[in-house]
């Protein structure tokens, strides 16, 4: 006869000392854990509420602008830096971290347009209506912590004037060079008193300019005539162009992707193009009720956030139709600017209200250092949720916005209107001669032509 | 070319050791996958068909790192009882087995004899620490099995039918004469609970923290033992029993009555989800697999029976009597009768149930009750004359989770499993014959109604199927032509029929609402926005 039985003595199974670990011995056989299914779908149920009221995506607001901001800058080598310009002429140095200002550059006569940083992060370039661009010196990242702040005003590095109005500015992500867009697209070399090279296509103003992360020498430019032209330095013409039914406000680049972009429409839409095809959108991101005034990418290429004449702020998956995330507060007035930081973890707006605002980009996200143990629950419940998002009350759980009121009647008389005008197209194609009308997808009905 | 194909092979030839152990492996993983992969060939969405490759790959290959925890770091090995030469398992007795095992083994022999206050009943904590003793005439003990210390014993003066503990070993509910109750470790009533009657069987769903009993008049109670709501209360309608037990597997409780039939509940319907007839005879003991997929039965004509869960048929009858059954973590049944046990073994891995071990009592004993103490290989038994414990080597899981039950925990590992078992509280409508279903995509809707179309082609189908069929050739008189004209016109006549009568049926129907529309508007629609919206009355 043989035999054995199970005998675990207490010495083998607890720790030997007080100061030791407790041991933990692990089973994964699936008949010890009865109904996992189940309790999973709980964990994500509770995971999806606590996300909901752990949602508190408003940090705080930096006051200190006296007019509408109207335009800000990132500075790449500083993390915490941040320039805004508004309309009175002002443009202000912020620390992020305490939310003050760390030295303003008095020197523009009217609105501040555009604002810009060199890839060195040593030069602010900006310009204006008063059709001036300034370049400053941007102090050194240890002086911008000294508390006297306000008081240490610059003069200019140099002041170019030049013929018309600027409307934008950026740098060359790789290079020395700027481009400004106004009357038409200047490009600049800051050791020069006038631009290298200009162009022009068409004759209406240019209105917002923006460098390919990946590719120096090429920029994408939007013009109030509703076209969206892109450039190549190396080439003395522009090289291709596509005109849509509206105008685009602002261009941002994939940072990960550079040959995509994503152009921020007035029709309330954002559209991402591939710049080397243009006769179709790659995606259309739907949401805004009116006019959105601004894009920026995240440093990550996977989000991108939008600010609104609506007075909201959104924030799109770079191939999502729908926006993930909605910011909005009682006091923020319509958004001229937003930018993205540096770590992808924040969103800075600047509104009409002379405010700048600053948002977590993850809206329930834990802030500090965290415990790995709270990284690896936070990490589970972000998957759990994922794995039953399609279940009916967790999709409406986690889908659920509160929206201003007016804000949600606009976003339900829009939906009527489209509602209708989709009813009567199918109609309309229904009554008619087969193939006599031909739906026009979504991602090419707002392109008129794309011209080369 | 011919290189090439070498290395092919190569690749798949494995020395024979490392083959197989691979092969175990593939196995053992199967276990882990839970059930078969989505059919991505089924997909047309592109985007949706790469998403769940990605996850059925990662699926994949957790499974078989489990496969391989399993096989190479468990840090324990289960019991087995093997006999040598004419030696037979079912011949072995306790006490040689005593001789073989180590003391601290064999410290789980024993007998309690407490005459008076007998007929006793016991349950087990899930880790299987903590044993819970409950006499017939009131007395009430809580035992550490680790070091058989009593941690507290009460006499109530009561009649004790029934005794099961709550989430961990520091709640006990006990049904009593009149009332159910639940104490605390102290022995300090915390609740009556007056609405469950006289309850003769108690069950504790752990995951729902669903307190379930059936009382006297055949009454079914679930009562939430968190917030106290009453969350089901059911007549049976089949009268007294007490023959009640939960499936672990799915939550579902099922109940043996005496006309035969086992029924089997959920608090959130008043009707049974399942009634079948498993005996001729009154159910007298009932008992589940750990895997859901099993279930033991024995009526008083003799017999035992063994069910397969998913198809509901009986897979094995067993002649012997029961009083009460159990499965073991490693599906031993466990049958007591009058004074003898026996534990019968699936030995041969084919769902087919043959004797494993018998024990013998003192003559004169009543079993009560047998239960298996989890993650031991130890039985326990509760008579007439108080509780034994027998060692059934090969019973229990060697391996037990520290997450799940833990035989060695400490006061705050208690206390932080209680609060995560808290907010893991499944809701009572997650109970269901089978919960994978949970988390699935109801399959699309068949279309109500065909359309006219598709009435009429299949019609002219049907038709057409009835025309080819070939006559057959009659006798003498009854073949001509004609005769076979008129019967194959009488068949396709008959086969439009139903499609005919189906349509005529229709139409009056879409005629009636037209017309009630027309008696409603009597107007000519230039003037009805004259009509009064209200007759007045």
């Amino acid at each position: 006869m043989k035999v054995k039985v199970i005998s675990r003595s207490a010495d083998e199974f607890t720790r030997e000392r007080s100061q030791d670990l407790q041991r933990v011995y692990h089973n994964y056989d699936p008949n010890l854990r009865p109904q996992e299914k189940a309790v999973e779908y709980v964990r994500a149920l509770n995971a999806a509420k606590l996300e909901k009221i752990f949602a508190r995506p408003f940090i705080g607001a930096m006051d200190g602008h006296i007019d509408a901001v109207s335009c800000m800058a990132k500075n790449p080598n500083y993390l915490k830096g941040l320039f805004s310009g508004s309309m009175d002429g002002d443009i202000r140095l912020w620390d992020i971290a305490s939310r003050r200002t760390v030295c303003q550059y008095p020197g523009h006569q009217g609105a501040v347009r555009g604002l810009t940083v060199s890839t060195d992060g040593q030069v602010l370039v900006s310009c204006g209506v008063d059709s001036t661009v300034r370049l400053w010196n941007v102090p050194v990242a240890t002086l911008t912590n000294s508390d006297d702040l306000s008081d240490n005003s610059v003069e200019p590095l140099a002041t170019y004037v030049w013929k018309s109005a600027f409307w934008a500015v950026d740098h060359q992500w790789d290079g020395d060079l700027f481009a400004t867009a106004g009357g038409q697209v200047d490009i600049w070399n800051p050791n020069r008193s006038q631009p290298v090279n200009s162009f022009q296509w068409g004759t209406d103003t240019v209105i917002s300019v923006k460098f390919n992360p990946g590719e120096p020498n090429v920029l994408a430019t939007s013009a109030s005539d509703r076209s969206i032209v892109l450039y190549d330095l190396r080439m003395s013409s522009p090289a291709r162009k596509v005109i849509m039914r509206t105008r685009t406000n602002a261009i941002s680049w994939n940072p990960m992707e550079p040959m995509n972009f994503t152009a921020a429409n007035e029709d309330c839409n954002c559209y991402s193009y591939d710049a080397r095809k243009l006769e179709v959108a790659k995606c259309v991101h739907m949401g805004h009720e009116s006019a959105v005034m601004d894009i920026d990418y995240s440093p990550t290429g996977r989000e991108f956030v939008t600010g609104s004449y609506d007075r909201t702020i959104r924030i799109f998956q770079y191939n999502g139709g729908r926006s993930r995330e909605i910011y909005h507060t009682k006091r923020m007035q319509r958004v001229f600017c937003v930018k993205f930081t540096c770590d992808a973890s924040y969103v800075i707006s600047g509104s009409d209200d002379t405010n700048l605002r600053l948002w977590k980009a993850k809206a329930s996200e834990q802030l500090g250092v965290l415990h790995p143990r709270e990284r690896r629950k936070h990490d589970y419940h972000e998957a759990v949720k994922n794995r039953y998002k399609h279940l009916p009350e967790i999709k409406r759980i986690v889908r659920h916005r509160h929206l201003p009121r007016p804000i949600y009647k606009a976003a339900a008389l829009r939906r009527t209107m489209i509602d209708a005008e989709k009813r009567k197209a199918e109609r309309r194609k229904a009554h008619s001669a087969p193939g006599s009308i031909v739906t026009v997808p979504v991602r090419k009905r707002r392109i008129i032509k794309e011209v080369e | 070319m011919g290189a090439k194909e070498d290395d092919g092979i190569h690749e798949n030839i494995l020395p024979p050791i490392e083959q197989e152990i691979s092969d175990e492996l593939n196995a053992k993983a199967k276990k882990y996958l839970r059930g078969e992969g989505a059919d991505l060939k089924a997909l047309q969405d592109k985007k949706l068909k790469g998403q769940l490759a990605v996850r059925e790959e990662i699926y994949g290959k957790s499974a078989k790192a489990a496969a391989k925890i399993e096989k190479w770091l468990l840090p324990s090995e289960g019991g087995y009882l093997e006999a040598e030469g004419i030696e037979k398992t079912w011949r072995i007795r306790q006490e040689s087995i005593a001789r073989e095992v180590d003391i601290l083994s064999s410290r789980n022999q024993y007998d309690i004899v407490v005459p008076e206050l007998g007929p006793y009943t016991l349950d087990f904590t899930l880790s299987g620490r903590f044993m819970a003793a409950a006499g017939r005439k009131g007395h009430l003990a809580v035992v550490d099995m680790k070091n058989m210390n009593l941690v507290k014993e009460i006499q109530v003066r009561e009649t004790v039918r029934d005794v099961v503990f709550l989430h961990n070993e520091h709640f006990f509910a006990t049904a009593q004469k009149k009332y159910p109750y639940i104490y605390n470790r102290e022995g300090t009533e915390l609740h009556c609970l007056k609405e469950h009657g006289a309850v003769l069987r108690l069950q504790f769903l752990r995951n729902h923290f669903l307190l379930a009993s059936i009382n006297k008049f055949g009454q079914l109670h679930y009562q939430d033992v968190t917030m106290g709501e009453m969350v089901g209360n059911f007549r049976t309608g089949f009268g007294r029993t007490d023959v009640m037990q939960v499936n672990p597997y799915n939550g579902v409780v099922a109940l043996g009555h005496s006309g035969g039939t086992v029924t089997m509940w959920k608090p959130t319907t008043s009707a049974p989800l399942v009634k079948m007839l498993c005996h001729p005879g009154p159910v007298s003991a009932l008992a589940f697999h750990p895997n859901g997929h099993l279930m033991a039965t024995s009526g008083k004509e003799k017999k035992i029976k063994i069910w397969d869960l998913r198809k509901f048929e009986v897979l094995q009858s067993i002649p012997g009597n029961a009083k009460c059954l159990d499965f073991s973590q490693k599906g031993l049944l466990a049958v007591g009768n009058g004074s003898f046990v026996q534990i019968l073994g699936d030995l041969s891995g084919s769902e087919n149930y043959s004797r494993y071990m018998g024990h013998p009592m003192a003559k004169g004993y009543q079993i009560g009750k047998v239960q298996f103490r989890p993650y031991e290989d130890v039985l326990g038994i509760g008579h007439s004359t108080g509780w034994s414990s027998i060692l059934i080597p090969g019973s229990g899981e060697p391996n037990f989770d520290s997450w799940v039950a833990n035989p060695f925990e400490t006061t705050k590992q208690r206390r932080e499993k209680e609060v995560r078992s808290l907010l893991d509280k499944l809701p009572p409508e997650t109970i269901m014959l089978n919960p994978s279903k949970i988390g699935s995509v109801r399959p699309a809707r068949k279309k109500e109604k065909p359309t006219k179309q598709e009435r009429e082609a299949d019609m002219e189908a049907a038709i057409e199927d009835v025309k080819g069929i070939a006559m057959k050739k009659k006798t003498k008189g009854r073949n001509k032509s004609s005769k076979l004209t008129k019967k194959k016109q009488e068949r396709v006549a008959k086969t439009k029929r139903p499609f005919l009568e189906q349509q005529l049926k229709e139409d009056q129907a879409a005629g009636k609402k037209r017309q009630k529309l027309n008696e409603q508007v009597e107007l000519p629609s230039s003037l009805q926005r004259f009509a009064r919206k209200k007759t007045t009355t």
